[in-house]
């Protein structure tokens, strides 16, 4: 089933009872080339890559709960290539560019809206560093650009520029940066691995991953053993609980991340906004929610929820930048859990065991990776060989200490970033 | 969440400032592999985990916390000097 404006408009004259089931829900075979643990969007975009770029469709992603339904649904939105080190720079350069071209490819609506992002600053230290993250973005061949204060002033005028301690300077724009609909986009690489052959299969958490003489076999799930020549982690802030499974020990914390949405309210906010005070990033979506969140809550949990001392803490900075939004409500507010690495940064490589392949460590950053982790983690699962965008996530990098990706410059330690 | 610090009594946990799981930390002259598990690696557990938090705005102490991460639940606490961490030297 193809979707376009043609064939809304004739099931919408013929009581739209064309429309079918986007994906199958079919039993699991009892072996597959490669079975995925983790059925949101990394896992999803991986499976379609593999089906789609490699030809290798005898796959399965193994779904412990519903597909779409732990970070990829949880999160901000945000989609952005601003990153300024090396490593990162080209992978999420290369992400965005297949964000622009998604939708047409996988021929479903992620409502991408390349509506920009400003990171505001408000001294001059924050300009200077503003303004070398710039340049860096440009050297990857992205856009970036530096708005003065009245530059900004005419794009979002409800900000609070004389703060005592905040003043807005300026700020630092990607307009090709913005949002897409989150649970769109699970749905949309589901359908398209679907429509290739994947088994995309739910209900059916990974409880064993077996191993023999050094080499991965297959797995043990709710629904019986699957064997399987290659298995692909990717279990987002469960990383460290399956890799176990395979008696491995990542470099990785868990830690909760909170999210939150006002009521709707009339359209004021029409780019991704983000501070410099207090990690505060605002958007508002297309039901008028205003959409943020800040810091992390800065301990090791599962629970998918937070403590009230970050709650406060965001709306604190958020009333202070934009004094408006005192009076708007909030809606709602959720715990994602993210998985952590020292610094920062993410990790597609192999394992130390043979066919045993990792993607994981995306902190708080995982859904603008979304399509390169995918179209890069096939690459790799499929030819052994990291894609030239990813050559930098490497496992080995904080055991040797060389390529680490810190991007805060707060150190690759566990807790600082 | 609050955490109950052996000098000070129940404190909201604003009080704290948290380091992360409570590990022996190696030898001075121990190998790489040693030292990179201390640094890098973390069993991660989703469940009861020792960990260090700073009780920054009240007595100063470190504290060893033993904390359930999947319900938040404090289970024990301890003064860190008194829990055995600083390995050996």
């Amino acid at each position: 089933m193809r979707f376009s404006g043609w064939r809304v408009l004739k099931e919408g004259l013929t009581g739209n009872k064309g429309w079918t089931p986007h994906w199958r829900d079919p039993e699991p075979k009892s072996e597959y080339d490669v079975v995925i643990i983790g059925g949101g969007g990394h896992g999803l975009a991986t499976a379609y890559y593999l089906a789609k770029e490699h030809g290798i469709t005898n796959v399965a992603v193994l779904e412990k709960g519903y597909l779409g339904g732990g970070n990829v649904g949880r999160n901000t939105t945000i989609v952005r290539a601003n990153y300024y080190l090396p490593g990162n720079s080209e992978f999420y350069s290369h992400s965005l560019k297949l964000w622009e071209g998604m939708e047409q490819d996988l021929n479903y609506n992620a409502m991408m809206s390349q509506r920009g992002i400003l990171n505001l600053y408000h001294n001059d230290g924050q300009r200077d560093a503003a303004v070398r993250r710039g340049n860096s973005i440009i050297n990857q061949g992205d856009d970036a650009e530096i708005l003065s204060r009245e530059q900004v002033r005419e794009l979002a005028p409800f900000l609070n520029f004389d703060n005592n301690r905040f003043p807005i300077m300026g700020g630092l724009m990607q307009r090709r940066a913005g949002t897409a609909r989150h649970d769109a986009v699970a749905w949309g690489y589901a359908r398209g691995a679907d429509m290739c052959g994947v088994d995309l299969i739910q209900n059916c958490e990974v409880t064993g991953i077996d191993v023999e003489n050094g080499k991965v076999t297959g797995v043990q799930t709710a629904r019986g053993p699957i064997r399987a020549k290659r298995v692909a982690l990717a279990a987002a802030g469960r990383s460290g609980q399956v890799a176990a499974m395979a008696g491995l020990t990542l470099p990785i914390e868990s830690h909760v991340l909170q999210a939150f949405v006002s009521e709707g309210l009339k359209p004021i906010v029409d780019h991704v906004i983000t501070f410099a005070e207090g990690h505060l990033y605002i958007s508002q979506s297309d039901k008028g929610g205003l959409v943020f969140g800040s810091y992390l809550d800065f301990y090791s949990s599962y629970a998918a929820r937070g403590n009230l001392p970050m709650v406060e803490h965001t709306m604190e900075s958020f009333v202070a930048m934009v004094p408006a939004v005192s009076k708007a409500r909030l809606l709602r507010s959720w715990g994602g859990i993210m998985d952590m690495t020292p610094d920062g940064s993410p990790i597609i490589d192999h394992s130390p065991i043979d066919g045993l392949y990792l993607n994981c460590g995306w902190c708080y950053g995982g859904f603008k990776a979304t399509p390169a982790s995918g179209h890069v983690y096939a690459h790799l699962i499929a030819t052994d060989r990291p894609h030239g965008a990813a050559t930098k996530l490497k496992l080995d990098r904080f055991r040797s200490g060389h390529g680490l990706m810190d991007e805060e410059g707060t150190g690759a330690q566990h807790n600082l970033h | 969440m609050r955490i109950t610090c052996p000098l000070c009594g129940e404190r909201d946990r604003r009080e704290f400032y948290y380091k992360g799981a409570a590990l022996v930390r190696p030898a001075e002259g121990a190998d790489l592999d040693a030292w990179h598990e201390y640094v890098n690696l973390r069993e991660n557990p989703a469940g009861p985990l020792d960990e260090l938090w700073y009780h920054e705005m009240g007595c100063n102490s470190w504290l060893k916390v033993t904390r359930d991460t999947a319900t938040h639940e404090i289970l024990d606490v301890q003064l860190a000097s008194e829990a055995g961490l600083g390995g050996e030297t």
